[in-house]
């Protein structure tokens, strides 16, 4: 029994392999660790709400974060009014109305985070060329995850090196496939003063602002783990159970 | 069917109509099974149980997904966050398609280790392959479903595969995509198919155990069950085996699910498809690279064979080679334990795919080229020219008079 499951365990390991084969290139991302990693692991309400506050003030004047409602956010401890809030300060497209005409109203708690640009080309229009993308499911499509972004982040800080030339309006970026980036350096100390009193340090922002983005991409995590945790007791109980009445059964066999 | 009595008059009054009741005992609890039988034979049957798994989590993720290019990557994302349960539904089904592979995988190794195809078991063998087949088709098609980066190109890739036979290949990608790219119609009839082979595969399985049933299992002696003293009754001995089976299964599968959702998958299938923007490596998931790097592994235009054309083929060839193992393989004795050199050659071939695994999944530069090269031509070589001459020069070591004499003795562990 043990063989075969040293066996399957050779197996994953193998399918693995093929997997970190296609890791990014550039150097070692850096893993501030997040309080969300691993099997016990969870998101810290405080670091998501801190993390929105910097991606609202922020970030969301490029990205968009279409995939998370309005009224996504009292999951992160936002009061009802608070969201609301949030969500009236940005006009959105409704209609038509009983004339046939279409209207700009405030948004709402129905409402997906609006985008700061009508479409692509307005987005490409007003940074240079560069199409700043929407941060929704960011933390899952990039290889290293949330590593990967809050690296990103933070990677601004290196000067390109010799022979390397950056194109005008670009940034070097180690962490950034080709090492030139259209995002300019965002991340600084005291970028915003955050309403809870913590300090805003450069790495605690990008901590934030990470944990925030993982939560936009994966908002179900801790209902996952919890969940995962009962049904992996309950599994072990019952394959014990089942293993039991197997060596009761077969114990004339032989 | 005698081993069946009731005393239940409604249920004697549909066993003389349909005789069900006698058919299930007959199969499912009195079906004579070698008493020798290891692990390895516990893959069929959870093979058969994440068959159903898939089907029955697909159903749910159909009952929420929308196929439409504009709208089939949102309406996942609408399951991952709206749907209740959704994100644990569609983990369950993306994580359980690899889990089907590795199980479907190991059922085949456990075959190809104990000789498994051979006969009388031919046409279980077939059939298995022919489900195999099927299971590749579907796992491609429903990873195109959820219109990402990968499988958009992924789709693109595989299906301009067929372009490659001469004069007929342009118009059978036409014909494969609805049009002159992949766009809707290629995800509405790659939805359609999708949820259509499942039951396919369903019946095939039927038709696999049907086959089974009436050869009988095989053993890890790889000898013919001779006396009844060989065997004993599936029910409550392989019944409780394979729950228990299910039971150890379900704690690796559910371990992904719920902590490693996205090991197997590929971070770019979170992009949106995009056909202007091609992605930097494309490769297909892991349970196809090996043949991805078969596929690859012609880089040279030969007369008036393109290399791609040798790509397909040999791909192709990699599977089809498996309808002819009963024949290929020479030998008369079945199982890999009493076959000195068989046994290294197992374990060579094995090592091999997943050598061909590797380099499928890194891009095609520098020794991985060659490697996949040589491991590609040692997968044919192995088939093709091993098997054959090694079935007639391997002194095989002497195989026990009957299951229940070797039992009584240490068994030889596989």
């Amino acid at each position: 029994m043990r063989k075969l499951i040293l066996t399957v365990l050779a197996a994953l390991s193998v399918a693995g392999v093929s997997q970190t084969a296609l890791a990014h290139e550039g150097p070692a991302l850096q893993k501030p660790g997040f309080s969300f990693e691993g099997v016990f692991g969870h998101y810290d309400q405080a670091a998501l709400k801190r993390g929105f506050q910097v991606f609202h003030e922020v970030c969301s004047n490029c990205h968009g974060m279409r995939l998370v409602a309005y009224r996504n956010l009292k999951e992160i401890g936002l009061t009802e009014d608070e969201a609301k809030a949030v969500a009236a300060e940005r006009q959105i497209q409704d209609g038509p109305n009983d004339e046939g005409a279409m209207f700009m109203r405030p948004g709402r708690l129905s409402d997906h985070y609006i985008p700061p640009f009508a479409n692509d080309n307005a987005a490409r229009a007003n940074n240079n060329g560069a199409l700043p993308p929407d941060l929704s499911l960011i933390a899952k499509a990039r290889e290293g995850g949330p590593n990967y972004v809050y690296s990103l982040l933070l990677g601004f800080d290196e000067a390109a090196p010799e022979g390397h030339t950056v194109p005008d309006g670009m940034f070097y970026n180690a962490y950034f496939p080709g090492g030139n980036i259209g995002m300019p350096p965002q991340i600084m100390d005291d970028l915003v003063t955050y309403a809870d009193g913590t300090k805003a340090t450069k790495e605690q922002l990008a901590h934030d602002v990470v944990s925030l983005l993982n939560w936009a991409a994966e908002p179900e995590l801790d209902a996952r783990k919890t969940l995962g945790l009962h049904v992996m007791i309950f599994l072990t109980v019952l394959t014990a159970l089942f293993y039991a009445l197997k060596v009761q059964i077969w114990k004339d066999v032989h | 069917m005698s081993g069946f009595h009731t005393n239940s008059k409604v249920i004697g009054w549909v066993e003389q109509r349909l005789p069900i009741f006698s058919f299930l005992h007959h199969s499912a609890v009195e079906y004579p099974t070698p008493k020798n039988l290891n692990y390895w034979w516990n893959f069929g049957s959870l093979a058969g149980f994440q068959l159903v798994v898939m089907i029955l989590s697909g159903i749910f993720l159909a009952a929420n997904y929308t196929a439409h290019t504009s709208l089939a990557f949102d309406s996942v994302e609408r399951i991952m966050r709206d749907v209740n349960y959704g994100w644990f539904m569609r983990y369950l089904h993306a994580n359980g398609a690899s889990m089907f592979f590795l199980l479907v995988y190991t059922h085949m190794l456990r075959g190809l280790y104990y000789g498994s195809y051979k006969a009388p078991r031919e046409l279980l063998w077939w059939l298995g392959v022919v489900i195999y087949l099927c299971m590749m088709g579907t796992a491609f098609m429903g990873y195109v479903l959820p219109w990402g980066q990968m499988s958009f190109w992924g789709a693109t890739v595989i299906t301009n595969l067929f372009s490659a036979f001469p004069v007929v290949g342009k118009f059978i990608v036409t014909w494969l995509w609805g049009g002159f790219a992949v766009d809707n119609p290629t995800l509405n009839r790659f939805y359609a198919f999708h949820y259509l082979l499942p039951f396919v595969i369903y019946a095939l399985m039927v038709v696999h155990l049907w086959a089974l049933h009436t050869v009988k299992s095989n053993n890890p002696l790889g000898i013919d069950v001779k006396t009844p003293q060989d065997t004993i009754p599936f029910h409550p001995y392989f019944t409780i085996k394979d729950l228990f089976g299910i039971g150890v299964f379900l704690m690796i599968y559910m371990a992904f699910v719920f902590w490693a959702p996205n090991f197997f998958g590929e971070p770019d299938n979170y992009i949106k498809a995009n056909p202007m923007v091609t992605p930097p490596h494309i490769v297909p998931e892991w349970y196809f690279l090996p043949f991805y790097a078969i596929l690859r592994a012609f880089t040279m235009d030969l007369w008036i064979i393109p290399a791609k054309l040798q790509g397909v083929v040999a791909m192709f060839s990699a599977i089809i080679v498996l309808l002819f193992l009963p024949w290929l393989d020479t030998s008369k004795v079945r199982s890999a334990a009493f076959r000195p050199i068989y046994k290294q050659l197992f374990w060579v071939f094995v090592a091999d795919c997943v050598v061909l695994g590797y380099c499928g999944g890194k891009p095609p530069e520098g020794n991985l080229v060659m490697i996949g090269q040589l491991a590609t031509a040692y997968y044919f070589l192995h088939f093709l020219v091993i098997l054959p001459i090694v079935g007639k020069i391997e002194k095989t070591r002497p195989l026990p008079a009957s299951i229940s004499s070797a039992v009584l003795k240490p068994m030889e562990k596989a």
